[in-house]
């Protein structure tokens, strides 16, 4: 082969790409490896199912963590994901005006508000009033999840075509039924990534959750009482000056990044398209 | 023959800039009529008037009135929905619901408006689909997705899914510009089928298609009806200079 200058280029090009493919993978593939080391001895049936033991017995677990992640997450959802996906339905479908750009402006500003402010926002307007509880701690990371719910939700529905939204009216279907069966649906995948997305980035805050679910050494008691969750944990584990905490705290980390991971799995089979376009 | 649908002062704007000046034209029951003209003239922006689909676009304005059966569908207590189902639309770009099956896109309209019987929405696809002329090609396919088939073959499924709902009216939007010459002369051969049934208003770019299939001819330019009659007379012997230099192909 001839080697000329355009070539060269080409060659290059595509090797520089390929290596910022390899330096954008290296840190999280090393974040598994390191997670999975540390962690990978600490987990058992035990671990996965006991309450935590006082520092020096051994054995104890987190299942009061998972539980409470669970629930904690579980709230935010009920509430992140409505709002959220109405709001973008609302930025991409009736948002041509004023109001629907302020509003999209300000949903980019809070993706990327601190977590701790949204912390605070629990902690001022719900624990001085109720007390820490499993409520707080979902009402503070919805806050975290609504803008990127919206804003996902808002960027698929204007992916799809405006023939279709056209299609549909013009079979004298009313534009609410059009946007609920025609244009959710084709944008459902992207939708629900954007969710998933938003469940995965707040079931990992930690400061938000300090300030608001606190932590419990027991079973969830109720959801208007202070709650254990998964990463509150792994920060109380981490921090303490015991060896074997520290193990705890990378398999606490290890179950986290688990969680996710079989909860992407799970909703991508469940939500397979039907269709391929 | 009577009249089906009558435009009276018709003005239509985006915005501020007007695109239909003072249409006044008169189309025929059971009769195609063709609507030509260059690009940009508001051919398209004409027949989306009928069926109430200008006001989609937004800031889109109109004034005039568009009479159906001698009613003003502009008038205040007229729902669109009502209207689009009676006036059906096929578009440019053969546009199937991608995440729906061929049988399921048929009934797409009906299943929405609440048809829940499964009996009767099959009957009605199959029906839909042998008048569409594409049962043959898709029967043992009706679950696949539309968007599985051909160019062609989706403008036909699209045409089905329009006369499913059962429309006195059928406007044709371009339904050619992205077909081939085959294609072409099934959908054109649909239609001549078609107005036994229905009145039927097309418009196209392509002159010959015009020709062939419509009864009526409208010419448009620069927002103005230029000049309106009989296909033949339009062809043969039109009355203005610039509808002839058009269909000589001097401009456009």
């Amino acid at each position: 082969m001839k080697w000329n200058k355009r070539k060269l280029i080409d060659r290059i090009m595509s090797f520089l790409t390929a290596a910022c493919v390899v330096i954008a993978i290296i840190p999280l593939l090393s974040i598994l490896y390191t997670v999975t080391l540390n962690g990978i001895s600490a987990i058992n049936i035990d671990f996965l199912t006991q309450l935590p033991k006082p520092v020096g017995e051994a054995g104890g677990g987190l299942g009061n963590a998972i539980q409470g992640t669970f629930i904690v997450v579980g709230i935010a959802c009920l509430i992140g994901l409505p709002v959220g996906i109405l709001s973008g339905v609302y930025l991409s479908e009736y948002g041509e005006n004023k109001f629907g750009r302020m509003v999209s402006f300000v949903a980019d500003v809070l993706t990327g508000t601190p977590s701790i402010v949204a912390g605070i926002f629990g902690y001022t307007f719900i624990v001085l009033y109720f007390g820490f509880s499993a409520i707080a701690g979902g009402v503070a990371i919805s806050v975290l999840m609504i803008p990127i719910v919206a804003r996902t939700t808002e960027e698929s529905l204007k992916l799809v075509p405006g023939s279709l939204r056209e299609a549909s009216l013009a079979l004298g279907i009313p534009r609410w039924k059009t946007i609920l069966h025609i244009v959710l649906s084709t944008a459902m995948s992207g939708i629900i990534t954007g969710a998933l997305l938003a469940i995965a980035r707040v079931s990992g805050e930690t400061a938000p959750l300090l300030l608001t679910a606190f932590g419990n050494p027991f079973w969830a008691v109720g959801i208007d009482k202070p709650i254990s969750t998964l990463p509150a944990q792994i920060f109380t584990y981490a921090i303490s000056p015991f060896p074997d905490w520290h193990t705890k705290a990378w398999g606490g980390a290890l179950i986290l990044i688990i969680l996710i991971l079989i909860l992407n799995i799970g909703v991508r089979l469940i939500t397979r398209r039907k269709y391929r376009v | 023959m009577p009249e089906k649908i009558t435009i009276e002062n018709l003005n239509a704007w985006f915005e501020t800039k007007q695109a239909l000046h003072d249409i006044n034209l008169s189309i025929q029951e059971n009769m195609i009529t063709a609507i030509i003209g260059p690009s940009g003239c508001g051919k398209s922006t004409f027949i989306r008037c009928l069926n109430r689909m200008h006001e989609v676009v937004p800031k889109a304005k109109i004034s005039g009135k568009v009479l159906v059966d001698g009613k003003n569908i502009y008038e205040s207590d007229v729902d669109p929905v009502d209207i689009r189902r009676r006036i059906g639309m096929v578009f440019q770009k053969a546009n199937p619901f991608p995440t729906m099956s061929i049988s399921d896109n048929v009934v797409a309209g009906l299943k929405l408006s609440g048809v829940k019987d499964k009996k009767i929405l099959d009957n009605i696809a199959e029906e839909s689909l042998k008048k569409a002329a594409l049962w043959d090609e898709v029967k043992n396919d009706l679950n696949k997705s539309g968007v599985s088939l051909s160019g062609g073959q989706q403008q036909r499924l699209c045409i089905a899914r329009a006369l499913a709902v059962e429309p006195e009216i059928i406007l044709f939007d371009e339904p050619c510009s992205a077909l081939d010459p085959i294609s072409t002369s099934k959908i054109e051969d649909l239609m001549l089928e078609l107005k036994e049934k229905y009145t039927i208003v097309i418009v196209t770019h392509n002159m010959q298609q015009a020709a062939r299939v419509s009864d009526y001819t409208a010419f448009f330019l620069y927002g103005k009806l230029i000049e309106f009659g009989e296909t033949n007379q339009i062809f043969k012997k039109p009355m203005e200079k610039s509808t002839e230099d058009y269909i000589v192909g001097r401009f456009g």
